[in-house]
């Protein structure tokens, strides 16, 4: 019997293995495909205090392995969340994390205030690096001392850890992952999309509505990786790794690479059985391998 | 709604720039309704990464059909694929047309602009079968892009072709074809489905008319089952209007509930 568990030190998982915000609705809709119980967890779509309209369409493009997304983080709002959603989680026997959003530093801790009173939510993830949210794509995670402001924010007033989703989109990274374990972060979770375009060269306008979006998808793993390696060596929180993951091969290298554990975003579109099938490939490494414990592979990069 | 990666191939025909696929897939072919889709995964590798949606054409026993156009990487490499062999699709997806509450209702008419007939084929099906015999309108850019005229034709519907070049039918926009039939015609139910600025024009006599009318919305979409909220379009709501998941609440919608364009880009 191998054992896939992940020990976090604030959460136990039962498997490396979670679902990325923004790539898997509320969980719910991946119910008909999967047993959501056989994942280590997953990262709800991302909540604003209030219900938001998002982005005109078009608000996809496909680009060579990868997506380019402008959605512009439509969504419920944390009270219909709590009322409809949260109630049909609860039965689930894996770490639910909420994805959570603001406009304002104001708007993270209100949200966090608001579902510190729910049950059923085991983490949060401050997203503090969606592109999509102003034009330009600003975001808290493109600057230190903002990083540390909302984190530190939030963890004042969070009943639970936070994790804090990292922005590819800066100048180096380091700096900033640095910033989020020093306002308090429990771990950070990295790479959000990173910031691009695409053109329509019959119509000289961009494919998408909102111009820009964020790049996911294969085409963004090695980058994504790069990152993950940087920030693990420097950090002594927990980093879980995000960027184009397919294959369990692929969440392996986040793995030796030294994330504790993994996000799977756009896979879940292409194939909604895919973070399944990617425990199901670890554990035959595994076995193949001869390791008992996923922990033993965890940064075990031969350099 | 299920996942069917083994969805066998035992049929393919073409014509020109326009493919038929029969699938075999019992257990979608049992669940699907006209006006539902399935999303066709059109490779293994990641790139093309992204399923593609294609409307359910028809179904019969455990097979349905899809009907496409060959427009763009995902579809070319879908049209090389040959009878044998499997194919990754999910399905089926969506709400599809009202059909059901029409089907003792004389004086359907359904309005197919291109590869836009492709679901209408199913409906005529189901309406048939329910007692009821609709009204075909079928155009296409020229003589080429109405391929499916003899099927409906075999099945005893009277059908209206337009090409916009002339060379088959009337010459024009099915649009203006369905307008001048109007002088005879008294439709009490109208479906469609086609470019965009078609449905528009038609949605815009049927409300004039007062004639119900329900319409196939065609979208990128990033996963087809609700995940990614790519595929949205204006939707009347109680409290106004908002961006509708295309995938979940449609494809199918009625003239009421959706706000056109204003203007082409």
């Amino acid at each position: 019997m191998i054992d896939l568990s992940v020990d976090f030190g604030f959460i136990k998982l039962k498997n490396p293995v979670l679902a990325a915000s923004g790539t898997f609705g509320y969980g719910i809709e991946f119910s008909p495909f999967i047993d959501l119980n056989k994942l280590g967890g997953f990262v709800v779509k991302g909540l604003y205090y209030s219900p938001r309209p998002g982005n005109p369409p078009q608000r996809l493009v496909e680009t060579p392995s990868g997506l380019i997304n402008a959605i512009g983080l439509q969504g419920i709002g944390v009270k219909k969340f709590a009322e409809d959603i949260l109630p049909q989680l609860r039965k689930y026997q894996t770490a639910i994390i909420v994805n959570v959003c603001g406009e304002t530093e104001e708007e993270y801790a209100k949200v966090v205030d608001f579902l510190n009173k729910e049950d059923g939510i085991s983490l949060y993830e401050i997203n503090i690096s969606c592109p999509n949210v102003k034009e330009g794509g600003c975001c808290p995670a493109q600057n230190p001392e903002s990083t540390y402001s909302v984190v530190h924010l939030v963890k004042e007033v969070s009943a639970r850890p936070v994790i804090t989703k990292l922005s590819p989109n800066v100048t180096d990274i380091v700096e900033i992952a640095l910033s989020a374990q020093e306002a308090g972060s429990d771990a950070v979770s990295l790479v959000n999309t990173f910031l691009a375009m695409a053109i329509d060269v019959e119509e000289r306008r961009p494919k998408l509505a909102n111009i820009l979006g964020g790049l996911s998808g294969p085409a963004i793993k090695p980058l994504a990786l790069r990152m993950v390696y940087q920030v693990v060596k420097h950090l002594n929180i927990p980093v879980i790794g995000i960027g184009g993951i397919m294959t369990g091969q692929d969440a392996l290298e986040f793995l030796i690479a030294g994330a504790k554990a993994v996000q799977v975003g756009t896979a879940n579109f292409v194939d909604p059985e895919a973070t399944v099938k990617i425990i199901q490939d670890i554990q035959r490494h595994c076995q193949f391998n001869n390791i008992t414990k996923i922990e033993d592979i965890i940064g075990t990069l031969n350099e | 709604m299920l996942k069917d990666p083994h969805a066998l191939i035992t049929h393919k025909e073409h014509w020109k720039d326009y493919y038929l696929f029969t699938l075999e897939s019992p257990i979608i072919a049992s669940q699907a309704e006209p006006g539902q889709f399935i999303m066709v995964r059109v490779s293994s590798l990641s790139c093309p990464l992204l399923r593609r949606p294609f409307s359910i054409h028809s179904v019969e026993g455990k097979n349905i059909e899809i009907f496409f156009q060959k427009s763009g990487i995902g579809t070319s490499l879908l049209s090389n694929k040959i009878t044998g062999d499997f194919m990754d699709i999910i399905g089926p997806l969506g709400k599809g047309f009202s059909w059901s509450q029409h089907s003792k209702t004389q004086d359907i008419v359904l309005i197919g602009g291109g590869r836009g007939i492709a679901p209408l084929y199913f409906l005529s099906q189901k309406l048939h079968s329910a007692g009821t015999t609709p009204i075909i309108f079928y155009g296409g850019k020229t003589k080429d892009d109405i391929p499916l005229k003899e099927k409906f034709e075999q099945k005893g519907f009277t059908i209206y072709c337009s090409t916009d070049d002339g060379s088959f039918g009337f010459r024009g926009l099915i649009t203006d074809c369905f307008k001048d039939q109007l002088k005879n015609l008294t439709p009490k139910q109208i479906f469609a489905c086609g470019p965009e600025p078609m449905m528009k024009a038609i949605s815009q006599v049927a409300v004039k008319r007062g004639i119900p009318a329900e319409f196939s919305l065609e979208s990128v979409m990033g996963c087809g089952f609700g995940a990614c909220w790519g595929c949205v379009k204006k939707i009347k709501t109680k409290a106004g209007s908002e961006w509708v998941k295309i995938c979940e609440e449609g494809p199918v919608f009625s003239s009421f509930e959706i706000v056109w364009e204003e203007q082409e880009k």
